[in-house]
């Protein structure tokens, strides 16, 4: 043991004296480390067993919420689905739901179909993105290339609807940007088809491979009172046992008149949150399948705003179901074009916290495993 | 600090070439010539044909068709030979090359992809070459805190202990090995036992944290995974009664050991498996864990070296493997005897038996047999295979086998995640020596039994 360090003068605030034990090592997991994404994680290890993990976001702080005060309601649009380009419409979804509140316009039928088709092909698209860095994180390479491959086929059906592969900027406030091609129904159905046989071959040599199980199972277990009281949302919440999807509890646009499941684990370790996104994509896929069926065949897609509309003096709080977990759009306005204040409440944040929890007591080989199985965007934490 | 780079000047470009070639001819005409003349001097050469081969003579016979054969043929029984070229380095270099080809385009078929497809223009076989080149035009960075002797000396020495594996791999009949040792297999272990300790050294040289762990992760998966290493080898040994791997092969000409050894056969492959850090055993280089483990400060050509000692190694434990499981070299002969005639006329081939001017219709084969008069012997129907058709035989099989035990080596990277260090070294410790055991009083049994073995059976 070193000695003991005590502070001769008074500490500047944010400064903490810390004492060194020779037994821990400090590890810098990231920035730049490949199994950190852009953020990182100060691991404290006593031989193989983490006794301290802080996380440490914010090396891609881009100030949307500051940016987004001093634009208008429709300039903001492509700038605000940057913290998490892989699931664009879902992230952009709360914003625009937010901003039909205060501007007081309503959304043609055809508009609501068509958000929900897009933000469920968006939500499987970010699934896939995620799974596969979840397969090479565990050391299984055709798991990486595998998702990465497949998310081809619906990120084609993207680019057909919004003419952009990954920065869509499809949902603006009173519907979507354009309409849908025309032969859209069968391309959508026979290409989501195909996407369903592939994912369902992800079991066989990923979720039921039994290294893959010795290793997720009974690892970063959080307990079904930890997940609710430290505040996660999305996939580890319902990891943990918890019933809890906003398409069901709070359904915005037409998912009250789909017939929407959600998937519930009870064991709450790193398998059960590795499998929730995937049974996931199973359920999108249904639920595109749904949506193609009852979207009325023609119709408008958009309803006209004024040129530069003002929202009314109010705020509003709009949340929905991302590929991640709820995320939430709060917007103050103050009568005027911009947005007074604009907060994000990303679900990425609030599951990122459970992280430090989880890691104490593990192997470190169970780091990455556990880390990326929170479901977890750096960019989006930080916005 | 920043290094702008300088415009291209033709002028400059033209120097540079000018300045290359006139230094490159200088230093080969000053020292290389006068080198090789002084290594000449002190070379001891072979007699051929009942005349010392000397550097002169050397010239003057490679363009003397009669002589052309014994002197290629002195050369391919030099020791330098084996070393350099056939059943060593070169031989088992090549064999690595092929492996990391096949080994990228085997992972991308798998992964529903192309794999190296540019390089080379036919499905990217020059890509290994040009990785090569950019890694020797790199730079070599060495951390500010390293024990630099120690780190410069661990990639070669991970490069030569690999070599000295590949030396004792017999490779076909008639003594094609490097160090035809007696205690061939004892030294096999001996020489695994270097590798955790080339490891551990440079990683903890490096100075820095991810490498540290990673060696002390390589260090407790080699040295758990050794154990059972060396007991599932020792049924065999039990069987055969010797440790010389030659005579393992040779004793395994009617039926090879997996036949009785399956158990041993599956515990070595485990532990191979473990000792070549491949996935799933690829702790020691886990890339989302410990950046790229005890590798993660080497750069450039000392990662190259690296690479190519893990390569070498994961040929000679293929090797090994078909060696003391699958029969080695023994197999149908794929030269039937061949209906040769004696002619009179061509290419007097000279013959240590005196008078016969012999000529057979297929060209090249005189050159691999040991003796000349091999041919004479078969035509009279003393001997069934000459030495170069086994030779061609034995080698045809063995690398037919070899390849066939590395693809299996290279599916579990496609098929399998990255398994926990402690999870590792429970398979290592318990699973494994017990499983090993069993071989052990399988193969104990069966000598006991009378089956095999003195007076046995078979």
């Amino acid at each position: 043991m070193a000695e003991q360090v005590i502070p001769t003068k008074k500490m500047p605030p944010g400064l903490q004296v810390e004492n060194v034990d020779d037994r821990i090592m400090t590890l810098n997991v990231g920035p730049q480390h490949p199994g950190s994404g852009h953020m990182r994680i100060i691991v404290k290890i006593d031989g193989d067993y983490i006794v301290d993990a802080d996380p440490d976001p914010g090396y891609v702080h881009r100030g949307e919420e500051k940016m987004a005060e001093s634009r208008n309601y429709i300039t903001n649009i492509p700038h605000l689905e940057r913290p998490v380009i892989h699931d664009s419409c879902n992230i952009l979804y709360p914003y625009v739901l937010g901003v039909e509140d205060l501007v007081g316009i309503e959304v043609p039928e055809r508009a609501k179909y068509v958000r929900v088709i897009a933000a469920e092909l968006n939500r499987c698209i970010y699934i896939q993105y995620w799974l596969a860095i979840y397969g090479i994180f565990l050391g299984h390479s055709t798991m990486f290339m595998w998702p990465a491959g497949d998310r081809e086929l619906l990120i084609d059906l993207m680019e057909k609807i919004t003419g952009a592969r990954v920065t869509h900027a499809y949902f603006i406030p009173g519907g979507v940007r354009n309409d849908v091609p025309a032969n859209f129904e069968d391309v959508c159905l026979r290409q989501v088809n195909y996407f369903e046989k592939r994912i369902k071959e992800y079991a066989d040599i990923f979720y039921d491979n039994p290294i893959l199980k010795a290793r997720t199972e009974d690892t970063g277990v959080l307990s079904r009172e930890d997940a609710i009281r430290l505040g996660t949302t999305g996939s580890v919440l319902r990891a943990s046992g918890v019933d809890y999807d906003l398409r069901i509890k709070e359904p915005y646009d037409v998912y009250d008149e789909l017939d929407v499941h959600t998937n519930v684990l009870k064991s709450g370790d790193s398998y059960a949150r590795s499998k929730i996104p995937w049974l996931d994509m199973l359920e999108s896929c249904n639920i595109i399948r749904q949506a193609l069926e009852k979207m009325p065949k023609s119709g408008s897609i958009r309803t006209k705003l004024k040129p530069n509309p003002k929202g009314r003096e109010d705020e509003v709080y709009r949340r929905v179901e991302s590929g991640r977990g709820s995320a939430g759009c709060h917007i103050i306005s103050r009568g005027k074009p911009e947005p007074y204040r604009l907060k994000l409440s990303v679900s990425s944040f609030r599951n990122l916290i459970a992280l430090p929890y989880l890691l104490k007591g593990e192997k470190l080989g169970n780091m990455p495993a556990v880390y990326w199985s929170l479901n977890y965007w750096p960019v989006e934490a930080d916005r | 600090m920043s290094v702008i780079a300088p415009k291209f000047r033709l002028g400059y470009f033209l120097k540079g070439i000018f300045d290359n070639a006139f230094w490159i001819l200088t230093i080969v005409t000053l020292a290389g010539i006068p080198a090789i003349q002084i290594v000449l001097f002190y070379l001891e050469l072979p007699v051929i044909d009942g005349e010392l081969l000397t550097a002169f003579l050397a010239f003057t016979w490679l363009f003397n068709p009669t002589m052309q054969i014994p002197l290629i043929k002195a050369l391919i029984y030099s020791d330098l030979f084996r070393i350099v070229a056939f059943p060593g380095f070169g031989f088992a270099a090549l064999i690595a090359a092929g492996t990391i080809f096949v080994e990228r385009k085997m992972l991308a078929k798998l992964q529903l992809r192309v794999g190296p497809f540019y390089c080379g223009k036919v499905e990217g076989i020059l890509q290994l070459a040009g990785d090569g080149l950019k890694l020797i035009s790199k730079e070599i960075i060495i951390p500010a805190k390293a024990d630099k002797p120690l780190f410069w000396a661990a990639p070669v020495l991970f490069v030569g202990t690999a070599a000295a594996f590949v030396a004792l791999i017999p490779v076909a009949p008639g003594g094609w090995v490097v160090a035809d040792l007696d205690v061939g297999l004892l030294a096999v272990f001996a020489v695994i036992g270097f590798f955790p300790i080339i490891t551990i050294l440079s990683a903890w040289s490096a100075n820095s944290k991810f490498p540290f762990i990673g060696g002390i992760r390589a260090l407790h998966q080699m040295v758990s995974f050794e154990i059972p290493l060396i007991l599932s080898l020792l049924g065999v040994v039990i069987l055969t009664g010797t440790l010389n791997l030659s005579e393992i092969v040779e004793s395994q000409s009617s039926f090879p050991w997996i036949i009785f050894m399956p158990i041993g056969a599956i515990v070595f492959f485990t532990t191979m498996l473990a000792e070549l850090e491949r996935i799933p055993f690829d702790l020691p280089e886990a890339e989302s864990e410990i950046v790229a483990g005890w590798l993660t400060e080497f750069s450039g050509m000392m990662y190259g070296l690296v690479q190519l000692g893990s390569y070498l190694k994961l040929y000679a434990f293929a090797a090994l493997f078909v060696i003391i499981f699958l029969g080695g070299w023994t197999g149908p002969v794929f030269w039937p005897p061949l209906e040769t005639e004696l002619i009179t006329e061509g290419i007097p081939i000279p013959n240590y038996a005196g008078d016969p001017i012999l000529t057979v219709n297929t060209p090249g084969l005189p050159l691999l047999d040991k003796d000349p008069n091999e041919w004479v012997l078969q035509e009279q129907g003393e001997l069934v295979y000459t030495s170069g058709q086994l030779l061609v035989s034995g080698v045809i099989w063995f690398v037919l086998k070899t390849v066939g035990v590395i693809f299996f080596i290279l599916l579990p990277r496609g098929v399998f995640p990255r398994i926990r260090l402690d999870m590792l070294l429970h398979i290592g410790w318990y699973k494994l020596i017990g499983l090993s055991f069993v071989n052990i009083f399988i193969a104990l049994g069966l000598v006991y039994a009378g089956v095999i073995g003195p007076g046995g059976i078979l």
